[in-house]
């Protein structure tokens, strides 16, 4: 298949998963009534019928969906290439662990939605923070290029803050109040249920593409830092500014889907793997074919969520694992 | 006379609380073949990161085509000097061709194009495996080739780069007995290229270099003409151990006696 045709089935792909967001769920819009109810939200009106009404309610849930998806599987297709690492996945830097810690204080403090995404992307920012002080060796020095260490030590500063983090979660799940501990634990399986408002959904998409477009611009630097800083250093990448530049870049995408969403495992970890099997490894393909699937398995996981035990709502987190899971096995399995 | 392509002077080199290399002058003019000779340890890869600029020196100065290194951006050094490792990375599935043209990442998108691509870029890809007798290998992937033939891919891809001055860090130490030959009359037969290379046998480097540079990892360093240089009054002592000189006619051999 070419690398061509893969984009253009995963764009189709978007689109027809968008559309089944629109059209299922706890009641079933038919394809009329979901047309009528779009040109009626293009004149701004959203209270002409119900499927009106629950258009602008689904649209900006699917928007953040993809957003998710899209962001999740972009900072894990960078984050493998950056680290050389195939186990590599968005939360391995504790950029989430943080993100939820702050999240958790924030529910058990009795914030509301907004208040919540907010300390989130503060949590965020400071594990970010905490990342860049303590792995400030590996990520600035000049005179690492042969070190085999330098990898491992940003990964194992990530892995030591996200521990951090995980021992904070515990302690704030155990003293919160027993009424909040539900809130909290949708949050940390990863919930589209607060994903109401279309700014912020327009908002994420926007930054979803901002993002991937300076990640792209990086690509065939980052294609050449496979095999190595020394050699894409004599080859003529700056290798160290490409690397913080990308880090970045994965962390603001891991935070923003975390605010947005709680902490959704395994689309980051598992779109990049897919898509290396069919596009290679090279990230000038995989960054937008890995982007373009984890918005697709996100939403579709949402849908499903939302539809097999309508009223009830699943958690899209869980039901990524469970749909992703077997799927992903089962491509191992092939020669 | 013209300005040397490489030249450094007073370089100093460290390794924790070991002096590699002390007071380092030397002066490589365009077409000149250096060989770096020393022990294990002795400084030679150091020597060759400082250069290519990937490592600073402790002390002293470089200058490439007369100007400072580090006036050069990283872009621009990629277009002066290739280096070919001793190692190689390759964590995910690549193809030979795409390693090779990848290398030539400095001349922007339109060189690096995808694999199988049209244009020069997959052309030149060809010939340099071509040079390096790999040009069977093109479709097959780097993880699972011997390390001869991934040491032969790096020096296609080196010389892909299209530079005037290739480093080498042990560029035939997998190569069996016909290849370390033809690696080195390839690279030899390249016009007006100039080489800097490690290299531990010391019979291939006096038949492959014009000068050599020998390190004794305590600082201590000599650089000349090869003739002059490699001897087995100098060789003898660098090493620790007896090397003996035999003429066969043809060419000096060196045979170690220890």
């Amino acid at each position: 298949m070419s690398r061509r045709a893969v984009l253009q089935i995963l764009g189709l792909a978007a689109l027809l998963s968008l559309l089944g967001a629109l059209r299922f769920g706890s009641v079933d819009i038919g394809a009329v009534a979901l047309l009528e109810a779009s040109i009626d939200l293009v004149k701004g009106r959203d209270d002409t019928s119900l499927a009106a009404a629950l258009l602008a309610l689904r649209l900006p849930r699917a928007g953040t969906a993809m957003a998710v998806g899209g962001l999740l599987a972009l900072s894990g297709a960078l984050l493998q290439s950056l680290l050389r690492n195939p186990l590599a996945d968005p939360y391995v830097l504790g950029v989430s662990g943080g993100a939820s810690c702050a999240a958790m204080l924030a529910i058990a403090g009795g914030a509301g939605a907004a208040a919540i995404a907010l300390s989130a992307a503060g949590g965020a920012l400071l594990a970010l923070t905490l990342l860049f002080a303590l792995a400030h060796r590996a990520l600035f020095a000049r005179d690492v290029l042969l070190d085999p260490g330098k990898d491992s030590a940003i990964l194992l500063t990530g892995v030591m803050i996200a521990s951090l983090s995980a021992a904070i979660l515990s302690l704030v799940l155990s003293l919160a109040p027993d009424g909040r501990l539900r809130t909290m634990v949708f949050w940390l399986l990863g919930d589209l249920g607060g994903a109401t408002s279309p700014v912020l959904a327009a908002l994420a998409l926007l930054t979803l593409l901002v993002l991937w477009l300076v990640a792209q611009r990086d690509a065939a630097a980052l294609n050449l830092m496979l095999g190595g800083d020394l050699q894409a250093y004599t080859q003529g990448v700056p290798t160290t500014r490409v690397r913080r530049r990308l880090i970045i870049v994965t962390a603001v995408a891991t935070g923003m889907a975390v605010a947005l969403a709680g902490a959704v495992g395994f689309v980051g970890f598992v779109a990049p793997h897919l898509v290396r099997r069919v596009v290679g490894a090279d990230p000038r393909h995989v960054l937008p074919a890995a982007t373009l699937l984890g918005a697709v398995l996100v939403l579709l996981a949402d849908t499903v969520g939302r539809c097999v035990a309508a009223p009830l709502q699943l958690p899209v987190g869980a039901l990524m694992a469970l749909i992703g899971v077997p799927v992903f096995i089962w491509q191992l399995q092939r020669p | 006379m013209s300005v040397p392509l490489l030249s450094c002077r007073g370089l100093q080199i460290r390794a924790g609380d070991r002096c590699l290399v002390q007071a380092l002058d030397l002066d490589v003019a365009a077409g000149e073949r250096w060989a770096l000779i020393g022990p294990n340890g002795a400084g030679k890869t150091s020597l060759l990161l400082v250069l290519a600029g990937a490592r600073p020196a402790q002390e002293g100065t470089i200058a490439l085509a007369g100007r400072p290194l580090q006036q050069w951006s990283v872009e621009q050094l990629a277009g002066l000097r290739a280096m070919v490792a001793d190692r190689w990375i390759d964590p995910f599935a690549t193809s030979v061709q795409d390693t090779v043209v990848a290398a030539r990442y400095r001349l922007g998108a339109g060189a690096g194009a995808s694999a199988g691509g049209t244009g020069t870029a997959a052309a030149l890809a060809r010939d340099c495996l071509m040079a390096m007798d790999c040009l069977p290998l093109a479709d097959r992937d780097v993880r699972y080739l011997s390390r001869g033939e991934r040491q032969r891919v790096a020096l296609a891809a080196a010389l892909a780069q299209e530079t005037r001055l290739i480093l080498l860090d042990e560029p035939i130490s997998h190569q069996d007995p016909r290849h370390q030959m033809q690696v080195l009359q390839v690279l030899q037969a390249r016009a007006g290229c100039t080489y800097i290379g490690a290299l531990h046998d010391i019979n291939a480097a006096a038949r492959f270099a014009t000068h050599a540079l020998l390190l004794y990892g305590d600082g201590r360093w000599v650089a000349g003409c090869a003739a002059t240089v490699l001897t087995q009054e100098t060789l003898s002592p660098l090493f620790e151990t007896a090397i003996v000189e035999v003429d066969t006619g043809a060419h000096r051999v060196f045979l170690s006696h220890g």
